[in-house]
């Protein structure tokens, strides 16, 4: 049966076992004078049976869901003849998309060879098996716990404190799930990367200027290795952050400062959803916008100053991040400059200053913390960001500063590196780990850093 | 006296000096919102201009006389035959029939104005009604991708280069009778991918959006309220529960893509579920979206006055019936409005969803959260790539349908927040 399906009848399970729980729950209220005399409300009764019923065989199908696939995998490919086991991972992963074509009829039978076909059927065999005994496993989970709860519902049993004993419990695996979101991506990072330093050295990754991977593609190649230079890669990544952020600070802060110090209520009402609106645009929108209509234009207007431009130049990405960030700046220094005291601003006006030498001598200072905190927040973002530099700036890995040729950067390698034929094991792919393992720890550093700044200024006012 | 004012008199000489430089900061603030503001129209001006004729297809108005003897065809209920037969010359004749001056040594470029697919729907039509064969019909058929974007933007010499004078003169001809004719472009609300532009629709990635968001609401939503609760209302102050906070203040300033490889990394490779399908999108948009959930709805938590607890609990409500009773259901509305957002930026997330494969060539729809499909900001990016200028008017046209889309969920939010919020 299909895991979709299987949860449905656990879900109906566990509603049968609210029933039964009630309805038990009063009846064995009924010859004492009522539920009155029960320790808890029939609902908690209910509520009980419930949980016990349907809790255990939901992790019971969550787990077989899971490990299942890779399980079968291992079995079919460890039942194939000797001759036909697979010498390395990316030769395991066609063979099985190979045997699963036949298993599914996508490849006609008679193209394979018989051992093939033999995996085939297995395979479609052990899936059969494992679909059924998953929906034994989980039916009979499901009934032995809901009986035992029922079995066990006396009046003086205080099912509601166990009920909300366990919701607590579910409510904590919740919140837990953060830290497991967290060690999922450090370890899936993590044991690639360590692996892809098997292959390429570690001076290489970091100090090497060559970056072109794809020349690993064949393994009879004279540079069969291909070059991992991640530099390249580094300075392109930072070479946009800092146009993005030449055209995000100036006009976001600006804009929060008119905003939040001279705008009238009516048009900052009007003014600020829209600022907003390029925040809620996504992503593939902006790298639209970048890749067909700035890039030309950039490099329609240089070529009529009579300087060359590339029609993938880091300006055009660089300069639509940078509207995209308006608003992260913005909101985020209004914020810094709204939570300045009145008393502040008052003081400076009242010894006579101008509303502007208020905003650059006292309030400015007083914010600049935060600003800072909501700036580098910004250029994690920009670091980040993929979409736009995908659609917009190039492959190719040149080492420069000129904003008008095109670079690469660390979010486009990892997209192009994992999207299209791959094979898992060779260092092409596994670059693609390490690189972005290189990203999570930049942009984790960034953000802590932004984070404690904003933090620590906050407690100042409050 | 004197000294004073002497200085009375310098801060007068500087007040014009200083008030310029007011103005000139002001300024500069009406400069910044000026700026903001018309990359915001230019943007949408842009897009708007790119693909509001992505929403309009041409079509040829044709009586195709549907002789047995041309389609080499003389019973149209023969599975075999129709297999066989021709039904580009039906549609050839009749297109040539229409244009006076075309003579047998034209036939291929006629044949070129003709959409290379309507010999399939002639052949569709056919096989529906086989009692057609041998009579002449009135019937409409798509034109070629190349007659639609020179019908489309007439005038424009850069979107004519495809087709030659002569065919240009044909198909302006052939307008002025009505043949060809500029309609609604429903095709592209019913399909899926194609490689032909005039065949390509979006209903294949709306619907794949569609399971993907609902996956990703149905475990989020839950999950970040749970998760909030537990952290506002029961959460003893330890270390856990710091790092627990810590680790969500983290995970909801990852760039998206690191998601996208934990998806690939855990998902697919170690619990081999398959590529590309809405319930792998869904599992990876949940774990991105989670952080955004939980803040919102943490904050609206925080927002319900402590006097409501304190009323509940004096009156004897344990503690979970305190929260689930009393401050969840006032909370309710600002973790909606938390969710909506958080739904709208998982509706727009392309990056990690390349990564895990929703990037392929679909042609169907998909018919279920294990069956490949791909998602609309995704679509949109495959057809930006390419560099036919009919595929660029359909991504323009996408990109209208996704945000309007965005723009319907942020309105609900709004509007849930304007209905459903209590100031207390």
């Amino acid at each position: 049966m299909q895991p979709a399906n299987l949860l449905l009848i656990t879900l109906a399970f566990a509603a049968i076992a609210y029933g039964l729980g009630y309805f038990r729950s009063r009846t064995l209220a009924m010859p004492l004078g009522g539920i009155r005399h029960l320790k808890s409300l029939p609902f908690y009764y209910g509520a009980r049976a419930a949980l016990w019923c349907g809790i255990p065989a939901l992790i019971v199908l969550a787990l077989w869901a899971a490990f299942q696939g890779k399980v079968i995998q291992t079995l079919v490919i460890g039942s194939l003849p000797t001759e036909l086991l697979p010498a390395n991972e990316g030769e395991a992963s066609l063979l099985l998309s190979k045997i699963s074509n036949v298993a599914t009829g996508a490849l006609p039978k008679g193209f394979a060879d018989p051992a093939i076909i033999e995996a085939a059927d297995r395979l479609t065999y052990l899936r059969e098996q494992s679909s059924l005994y998953m929906t034994v496993l989980v039916v009979a989970v499901a009934t032995l716990a809901g009986f035992i709860a029922w079995l066990r519902i006396r009046p003086t049993l205080n099912a509601r404190v166990q009920v909300e004993a366990m919701l607590k419990w579910i409510f904590f695996a919740c919140a837990a799930l953060a830290i497991l979101t967290t060690i999922g991506i450090i370890f899936s990072v993590a044991f690639e990367t360590l692996r892809f330093f098997h292959k390429v050295s570690f001076i290489d990754f970091f100090f090497g200027t060559q970056w072109s991977p794809q020349t690993a593609l064949r393994a009879d190649q004279v540079a069969a290795q291909g070059a991992f230079g991640m530099v390249p890669l580094f300075t392109g990544t930072l070479l946009i952050s800092v146009i993005a952020m030449l055209v995000a600070v100036p006009v976001g802060l600006m804009s929060a400062i008119y905003l939040s110090e001279y705008a009238r209520p009516r048009v900052r009402g009007i003014v600020k959803p829209m600022l907003e609106m390029l925040a809620g645009i996504p992503t593939v929108v902006y790298g639209f916008f970048a890749a067909l209509t700035v890039a030309p234009f950039i490099s329609d207007l240089a070529a009529s100053f009579g300087i060359s431009a590339s029609s993938q130049s880091a300006l055009a990405a660089g300069a639509v991040m940078g509207i995209m960030i308006i608003p992260f700046v913005s909101s985020l220094s209004d914020d810094v400059i709204n939570a300045v005291p009145q008393s502040l601003r008052d003081g400076s006006l009242a010894l006579g200053a101008t509303q502007s030498e208020t905003m650059k001598k006292v309030i400015f200072p007083a914010a600049l913390p935060g600003i800072m905190g909501g700036i580098l927040l910004a250029v994690s973002r920009a670091i980040g960001e993929t979409m736009i530099v995908v659609m917009a700036a190039g492959l190719a890995a040149n080492l420069t500063a000129n904003p008008l040729e095109t670079v690469t950067t660390v979010t486009v390698q990892i997209v192009t590196l994992l999207t299209g034929d791959q094979e898992f094991d060779s260092a092409k792919t596994l670059a693609a780990f390490a690189l972005g393992a290189m990203l999570f720890l930049a942009t984790l550093l960034l953000n802590i850093i932004a984070l404690h700044i904003v933090r620590k200024y906050r407690e100042q006012y409050d | 006296m004197t000294k004073h004012r002497s200085q009375a008199e310098l801060v007068r000489q500087s007040l014009k000096k200083r008030y310029r430089k007011e103005k000139r900061f002001r300024a500069y603030g009406m400069l910044a919102i000026a700026i903001a503001l018309a990359a915001l129209l230019t943007l949408f001006s842009d897009i708007v201009g790119k693909g509001y004729s992505g929403f309009m297809k041409t079509s040829l108005n044709l009586e195709v006389s549907l002789d047995p003897q041309v389609m080499y065809l003389d019973d149209a209920t023969d599975k075999k035959q129709l297999r066989m037969a021709d039904f580009v010359e039906p549609l050839v004749q009749a297109l040539m029939k229409e244009i006076p001056g075309a003579t047998e040594a034209d036939r291929d470029a006629v044949r070129r104005l003709i959409n290379p697919y309507a010999s399939t729907d002639l052949q569709e039509a056919l096989t529906a009604n086989p009692q057609w064969l041998g009579t002449t019909r009135e019937m409409s058929f798509l034109a070629h991708t190349d007659v639609d974007v020179y019908v489309k933007h007439a005038g424009d010499k850069a979107y004519s280069i495809k087709l030659s004078p002569q065919q240009r003169e044909w198909v302006d001809q052939l307008q002025a009778k009505g043949v060809v004719d500029v309609s609604f472009n429903d095709v592209f609300f019913k399909g899926g991918d194609s490689r032909d532009p005039s065949r390509a629709g979006i209903w294949g990635a709306v619907v794949g959006s569609l399971l993907t968001m609902f996956v990703t609401l149905v475990l989020s939503f839950p999950i970040g309220v749970a998760a909030a609760i537990y952290l506002e209302e029961f959460a003893p102050q330890n270390k856990l529960t710091d790092f627990i906070e810590v680790n969500i203040n983290n995970l909801a300033a990852v760039p998206s893509i690191i998601f996208g490889l934990l998806g690939l990394a855990v998902f697919i490779n170690l619990f081999g579920m398959p590529r590309s399908v809405p319930v792998v999108g869904g599992l990876v948009l949940t774990l991105m979206t989670l952080p955004t959930i939980i803040i919102s709805s943490r904050a609206a938590i925080k927002s319900v006055p402590p006097s409501i607890r304190e009323a509940a609990a004096g009156i004897g409500a344990s503690k979970m019936q305190v929260v689930l009773h009393h401050v969840l259901p006032l909370a309710l509305p600002g973790m909606l409005t938390g969710s909506i957002i958080g739904m709208a930026q998982a509706l727009g997330e392309t990056a990690p969803l390349l990564l895990i494969g929703m990037v392929a060539f679909i042609v169907d729809v998909p018919d279920g959260f294990f069956d490949s499909a791909t998602v609309l900001p995704v679509q949109v990016f495959l057809w930006a790539g390419s560099p036919e200028l009919a595929f660029i008017e359909r991504a323009s046209a996408a990109i209208m349908v996704l945000l309007s889309f965005l723009i319907g969920m942020n309105a609900l939010a709004i509007w849930l927040r304007k209905r459903l919020e209590r100031r207390w």
